[in-house]
């Protein structure tokens, strides 16, 4: 498997994803601050107020990125696991292990800034609707998943439960993303979609774009450092004590 | 810049509470989450070390 003259393949190895994970986590960081920085300014400095719901509406610019990686994230550890099951891939299953706390964040940051919008504008902090119990019951996938993994002391076997878990769970995301349109629900509808024209200002869609963008970059970083944590927790051969193979643990000292 | 003052920006017309609680309790878990990776790999490093 060759595109761009790089052996894509070589990096299903852990031994030579690490060093590649190492030097793309800067850039990813690089770009989530800067994202996060100018759709901050944007969304809480320039970004008019809204005519229907004041300024309760700023919390949109984390609620939104963190309910759309939530749900992104999810899908991404399950098609990790997926490939990780059908390959039985060791590093697929470092990857959807080294995602699922960071979707599980994001899926409780959903909910608790969801919490702090609904009582202003529902005047309650949580409802029993169909949008929000799907998104409480991905909080307790995320949960299963991790707690299945930590559980079962054999690795093959902690990698395999969690991994059918959350592929079998993957159905609750599409129910979480139409739940506002199949169900009668007081959560509001899709603020931008693909096919119609969005129902925001110029302003507030910019920075949530920038937001959601910088969440995700953030995401990226995050989960390629706690892949590369992964790693080194559960491959620890001799061999790879080797300077020439790890020289961040040359460096470490 | 669309506020007049400081305060009139940290008040979010009268949604201050809710605004600052999602973006300050966001920002912390994300930099929580920075700072526990910073330590866990710290550690796996030193125990890789360790293992020489």
């Amino acid at each position: 498997m060759s595109f761009m003259g790089i052996n894509w393949l070589k990096y299903s190895a852990p031994q030579a994803f690490y060093p590649l994970a190492g030097s793309l986590i800067p850039w990813f960081a690089a770009l989530a601050t800067l994202a996060i920085a100018v759709g901050l300014f944007l969304g809480l400095l320039i970004a008019p107020t809204d005519f229907q719901q004041g300024d309760s509406y700023r919390i949109i610019f984390v609620h939104v990125p963190a309910a759309w990686m939530s749900m992104f994230l999810y899908v991404v550890m399950a098609v990790w696991a997926g490939v990780g099951l059908g390959l039985k891939a060791r590093l697929s299953f470092m990857m959807a292990q080294a995602i699922a706390p960071t979707g599980a964040m994001f899926t409780f940051l959903a909910l608790l800034t969801g919490a702090m919008w609904g009582k202003p504008t529902w005047g309650s902090w949580w409802v029993w609707d169909a949008r929000l119990t799907s998104e409480l019951i991905l909080l307790f996938q995320y949960a299963g998943v991790i707690l299945l993994r930590t559980s079962i002391d054999d690795l093959r076997r902690a990698d395999r439960a969690s991994g059918v878990f959350a592929l079998v769970g993957v159905v609750n995301v599409p129910i979480i993303y139409y739940s506002v349109q199949w169900w009668n629900t007081l959560h509001q509808g899709a603020s931008v979609s693909m096919t119609a024209a969005p129902k925001m200002a110029a302003t507030m869609l910019t920075a949530m774009l920038l937001m959601t963008f910088g969440f995700w970059m953030y995401s990226i970083a995050v989960v390629l450092a706690r892949a590369r944590c992964v790693i080194l927790e559960r491959e620890q051969l001799p061999s790879w004590g080797k300077e020439s193979s790890m020289p961040e643990v040359a460096e470490a000292r | 810049m669309y506020w007049g003052s400081v305060s009139e920006f940290l008040a979010m017309g009268g949604y201050g509470l809710y605004v600052w609680t999602s973006f300050v309790v966001t920002a912390l878990c994300m930099v929580w989450e920075v700072l526990a990776l910073w330590r866990r790999r710290a550690a796996a490093v030193a125990e890789t070390r360790g293992m020489l």
